[in-house]
């Protein structure tokens, strides 16, 4: 039944379960069903009971429905929050076949088997069967809405945002708060979970300042949205707060119409304030009472919501059950409405008396009736008992102001004896303050006073004047409410209604002395929810108290905590999905080697091509021996920009890249290169690379891909931190240059086709050149054991110079390599990667102690000489390779004496890195086996349990190709 | 969580990495203050003070701050630390 309203939306049409209805656009689904007299709406939990719509806000534990449908359908969303528009199509939840005709609703008729902690009673034995049979048994028998299963093509949004004042909803108090705030100048973020801001003032009858309530709210939000310092966010719910001003807040973009690419649905916003105020009001609380969970029991001020707001009637008669003045406000708007009023029981003995309905004092519901809604009550009242025919009972218990976001960071709400509700404690939240309902403040006109006063506070602390404040006038009425939790009698009484936990449930978990409050949650469930007990949670542990004999600030509360109401997963890691989770770092050769076919391997954020394959090739392998021959017996080019450049640079760099390396720099003469070692201050090694004099007090030095971010940090670290003396300054120049290695017999050859004659550079030696007209660097130094070179340009010249490089490589017989090879050629060599640098390796360990200096102090010294790093036990690196020729070795494989039981006691190290040397034709591989050093020509076992292998290997030294170095050194 | 960067102001815990509590290396060789400074660590609850790195702009920092309230004091450049 329509009546007039306030909401004012065009006429839509919209589907639940398959039926059409017609709907005004913007109105919750739940008034668009209680327009249509539809009246069950899901099925619960555990029992399977029809239930209905029993709020008109974000707490409603009943109303759960899956709205849309195929792969972007969402279950579990509110009908009392969802807005509707044109064609939305919304379907019931946790019923088969049918909401109305649910077949599991024999588990009703089982409820005395089905109490609090059952399962673990019931499905105890045969143990094997708890995971196979009764879990999934009981899953698919209890739930809430599903999932489609497939990928949602929807994208959320996240979002910053900052302010000087952030106020958490816009009642009274916030908009009063928001106002004053705004016209001292404060950056202001008014933040409300409805779609139209005004809170009560939307729903309820009385004036603010002589205008109708909800005009006077729209008249202030009017004032603040033409404000350049103030930002409305309505339908952005405030879900968390946490340490130094950050609070958490989901905005509902695009879920109250129809899907549109180009907007988000959700957006999941961090909003950093400076100060904030809550002004979250209160929320409803029911009582329990002897079926009380039918279609058409409701909250009180829900059902004055859905006349006065939205214009729909909840039911044809209404009865009125309330222990508060509150209450019977329902009364008053409802027969002003000219909806009929069927009487009004007040738990009180002194209720008001009215002479438009009839009133039962000290009346109590002690029964329902109805089998898919309600259709009578029964009433013990001062006078006797009744029967009495209604179709929505209005409940109304009380207020619990809405503490939750004052408790996230560990406060607990405190007991107010008067209000007889829980306030939030005092700077529970640093910077957050507490106006209106939300600390137990009823009366608008307090409300207001309230918002402002805060706001006064809020605006001294952020050191902005404030003028004079003017409260207008409205009610301020004082709020009497009598403490009725639960109503005795035969029968269930609801109090968790989304987890179908019921007072017996309660006093079962206090009999079985579950009384710690957080234990009987935990026993019976209350609370659990996706509606976290918003509705129950006071009234559950008030019935605790009582059963356990105890007051109700002696039992306590359990703890909130965030998010305030559920947040999608999809919200919360918004941005995350696919290329999202992390940067891609692309090479300038990418789109060159890409084009050639070469697969990509990660390499920290970068991605690196493993190979480059060539017609007729059948697999990776086959493509890496081609190009470590190439390498070897001609020439090949490979990018190698990715590894970390730091330019280092001051008159002290020298002395203090003598800190930092084990070696010595300083005497490093311009246009020379040296390999460095770096410790960290524990005294293992932590990276290695080169470091090139490019002038005086000007240094480049290079580190590994991987370790590029944690060597600029530990440059940094040693120059403020260790030697703030030296005078030094740091640059990251990674993504500067573009650097190429060309390597291999010819490598002179093609680089001096590039650079109009043959470089005239020695081994370990830099100079600049010009590459047509560039100004690039040439280093002369190798990392695959042939005369090598490594070429830079500025990084927007690395494209070209990439094509050219490679084209002159294969004038000459060769071509590109990959990582594959690169990783060959090295281990040929028994050069290092992050593989043996793996944080537990000392410079003894990978035998350059030599390295160390005993001429001077550097990071990690002093460490490195403890016993345990000094050990001549450890393990130490050698070089491994099959006693049969053809034979696997695998990385990972742990080494042992030949004939010793291969298990962790016995075990004398491992395999680092282990490839098919396509030069030597066998397996050959890095280790570190104990006394590696004095081991060299005898024979251990590679043992890898997981993969299979065992392998009888020769121990030899790490260099296993061109150990004198003539190839490198030309 | 925010934390002050003494050149930027405040900022995002995402933009900073932590390396631990903000002590003196003793220098020298190996020995017992060595041991103490890389291995022995208080644990208050309260206030204590450690190295942070702000990464956009390359500043050791040294925040003081409070790991019963998380209350973030304030912090200087690690250079003028000690």
């Amino acid at each position: 039944m329509r009546l007039g309203g306030r909401h004012d939306g065009r006429e839509v049409r919209v589907r639940f379960d398959g039926r059409r209805l017609r709907a005004r656009e913007g109105e919750p689904l739940a008034a668009t069903l209680i327009a249509n007299r539809i009246r069950v709406v899901g099925r619960s939990f555990k029992y399977h009971r029809p239930r209905g719509i029993f709020t008109a806000g974000s707490e409603e534990p009943n109303a759960l429905v899956t709205v849309g449908t195929g792969a972007a359908r969402v279950p579990n969303v509110r009908a009392t929050v969802q807005e509707v528009y044109d064609g939305l199509e919304a379907t019931s939840q946790n019923a088969w076949p049918s909401v109305q005709r649910d077949l599991l609703a024999v588990n009703d008729l089982l409820w005395p088997m089905l109490g609090a902690g059952f399962y673990y009673k019931t499905f105890m034995w045969p143990r094997a069967f708890w995971e196979k049979v009764y879990e999934p048994a009981i899953r698919r028998a209890a739930g809430l809405g599903a999932l489609s299963g497939e990928v949602d093509g929807e994208v959320c949004e996240k979002a910053f945002a900052f302010c000087d004042l952030l106020v958490i909803g816009a009642g009274p108090a916030g908009l009063m708060a928001a106002r004053v705030a705004a016209r001292a100048g404060a950056r202001v973020i008014l933040a409300d979970e409805d779609r139209d801001m005004g809170g009560r003032c939307l729903s309820e009858t009385w004036e603010i300042g002589g205008l109708p309530g909800h005009l006077w709210a729209a008249g202030v939000v009017d004032e603040l949205a033409a404000m350049s310092n103030v930002t409305l966010m309505p339908r952005t719910t405030v879900t968390g707060a946490y340490d130094q001003g950050t609070y958490g807040a989901l905005e509902r973009v695009a879920l109250h119409r129809p899907a549109a690419p180009d907007l988000p649905r959700e957006c999941f916003w961090r909003i950093v304030a400076r100060r904030a105020i809550l002004c979250a009001g209160a929320l409803e609380r029911p009582v329990a009472f002897p079926g009380n969970d039918r279609p058409g029991v409701m909250t009180a001020s829900a059902v004055r919501s859905y006349v006065t707001r939205w214009g729909v009637a909840p039911g044809r008669a209404v009865t009125l059950f309330t222990a508060t003045d509150d209450g019977w406000r329902t009364a008053r708007d409802l027969a002003a409405a000219g909806v009929r009023i069927a009487g009004v029981a007040d738990a009180r003995f002194d209720a008001p008396e009215s002479g438009d309905f009839p009133v039962w004092r000290g009346g109590r519901v002690t029964g329902t009736a109805g089998r898919t809604g309600l259709t009578s009550i029964e009433i013990v009242h001062e006078g006797g008992t009744l029967r009495q025919r209604t179709d929505c009972l209005a409940v109304s218990g009380g207020w619990n102001p809405s503490v939750h976001l004052t408790c996230h960071m560990g406060a607990r709400p405190v007991w107010a004896p008067e209000a007889l509700c829980f306030v939030p404690a005092e700077g529970g939240v640093p910077g957050l303050s507490v106006a209106g309902a939300a600390r137990g403040v009823f009366s608008t006109r307090g409300c207001l006073e309230d918002g402002a006063a805060r706001a006064r506070e809020a605006l001294e602390a952020l050191g902005l004047a404030c003028g004079a404040v003017e409260v207008p006038g409205a009610e301020d009425d004082p709020c009497r409410v009598a403490p009725l939790w639960h109503v005795p009698g035969k029968g269930r009484a609801w109090l968790d209604l989304q987890n179908d936990v019921t007072v017996k449930d309660i006093a079962l978990a206090a009999r079985e002395n579950f009384r710690s409050v957080e234990h009987m949650k935990r026993y019976t469930t209350q609370g659990m929810a996706p509606d976290q007990g918003k509705t129950s949670n006071v009234a559950a542990l008030a019935v605790l108290a009582e059963l356990t004999g105890r007051t109700i600030p002696e039992t306590g509360t359990t703890t909130f905590r965030p998010p305030f109401v559920p947040v999608s997963i999809a919200a919360m890691g918004a941005g995350g999905e696919g290329r999202g989770f992390a940067p891609e770092r692309l090479a300038p050769s990418h789109e060159a080697a890409e084009a050639r076919g070469a697969p990509m391997i990660e390499a920290g954020l970068w991605y690196r091509p493993s190979h480059f394959p060539a017609p007729g090739e059948t697999g990776w392998q086959e493509a890496c021996d081609r190009e470590v021959r190439m390498v070897r017996q001609a020439v090949g080019v490979t990018d190698v920009s990715t590894l970390g450049k730091i330019e280092v640079s001051g008159p002290d760099a020298g002395a203090f890249l003598d800190h930092v390396y084990t070696g010595t720099f300083s005497t490093l003469k311009p246009g020379r290169v040296r390999y460095g070692l770096m410790l960290r201050e524990d005294g293992f090694v932590m990276d290695d690379g080169t470091a090139a004099c490019l002038g005086p007090g000007r240094y480049l030095i290079t580190t590994t891909t991987a370790a590029a971010g944690q060597v600029m940090r530990h440059l940094d670290y040693v120059a403020q931190v260790l030697r703030p003396d030296l005078d030094v300054v740091s640059a990251s120049v990674t993504e500067h240059w573009a650097q190429f290695a060309v390597a291999g017999p010819t490598a002179r050859t093609l680089l001096g086709a590039l650079l109009d004659g043959p470089p005239e550079l020695a081994f370990m030696g830099t100079a600049e050149v010009s590459v047509a007209g560039v100004a690039g660097r040439l280093f002369r130094i190798s990392f695959s054991g042939e005369e090598g070179y490594e070429i830079a340009v500025p990084a927007r010249f690395g494209d070209a110079l990439w094509r050219q490089l490679v084209a002159l490589a294969e004038g000459l017989g060769g071509g590109p390599y990959g990582i594959e090879a690169l990783n060959v050629l090295r281990i040929e060599k028994g050069f290092l990667t992050h593989a043996e640098i793996d944080g537990r390796a000392t410079a003894q360990d990978l035998g350059m102690e030599g390295m160390l200096s005993g001429a001077k102090d550097f990071v990690g010294r002093a460490a490195a000489q403890r016993p345990g790093l000094t050990d001549p036990e450890r393990p130490r690196l050698v070089g491994l390779r099959p006693v049969i020729a053809g034979e696997p070795l695998v990385a990972g494989a742990y080494l042992f004496d030949v004939g010793e039981v291969p298990k962790r006691e016995t075990a004398l190290g491992h395999v680092s890195s282990a490839c098919h040397s396509a030069t030597l034709g066998m397996a050959l591989g890095l280790g570190f086996l104990r006394n590696g050093a004095e081991r060299l020509g005898e024979r251990v076992i590679a043992v890898d349990h997981m993969r299979h292998v065992m392998t009888l290997c020769d121990v030899t030294r790490p260099c296993a190709y061109d150990p004198g170095g003539g190839r490198m050194r030309g | 969580m925010r934390l002050s960067c003494p050149h930027c102001g405040e900022r995002d815990r995402r933009e900073f990495t932590y390396k631990g509590a903000c002590l003196t290396p003793p220098g020298g060789d190996w020995g017992a203050a060595w041991d103490a400074y890389l291995h022995l660590r208080e644990n208050p609850a309260g206030e204590t003070r450690d190295l942070w790195y702000h990464e956009p702009c390359g500043t050791w920092a040294a925040v003081t701050r409070d790991t019963v309230s998380h209350a973030v004091a304030g912090s200087v450049a690690a250079r003028d630390a000690r």
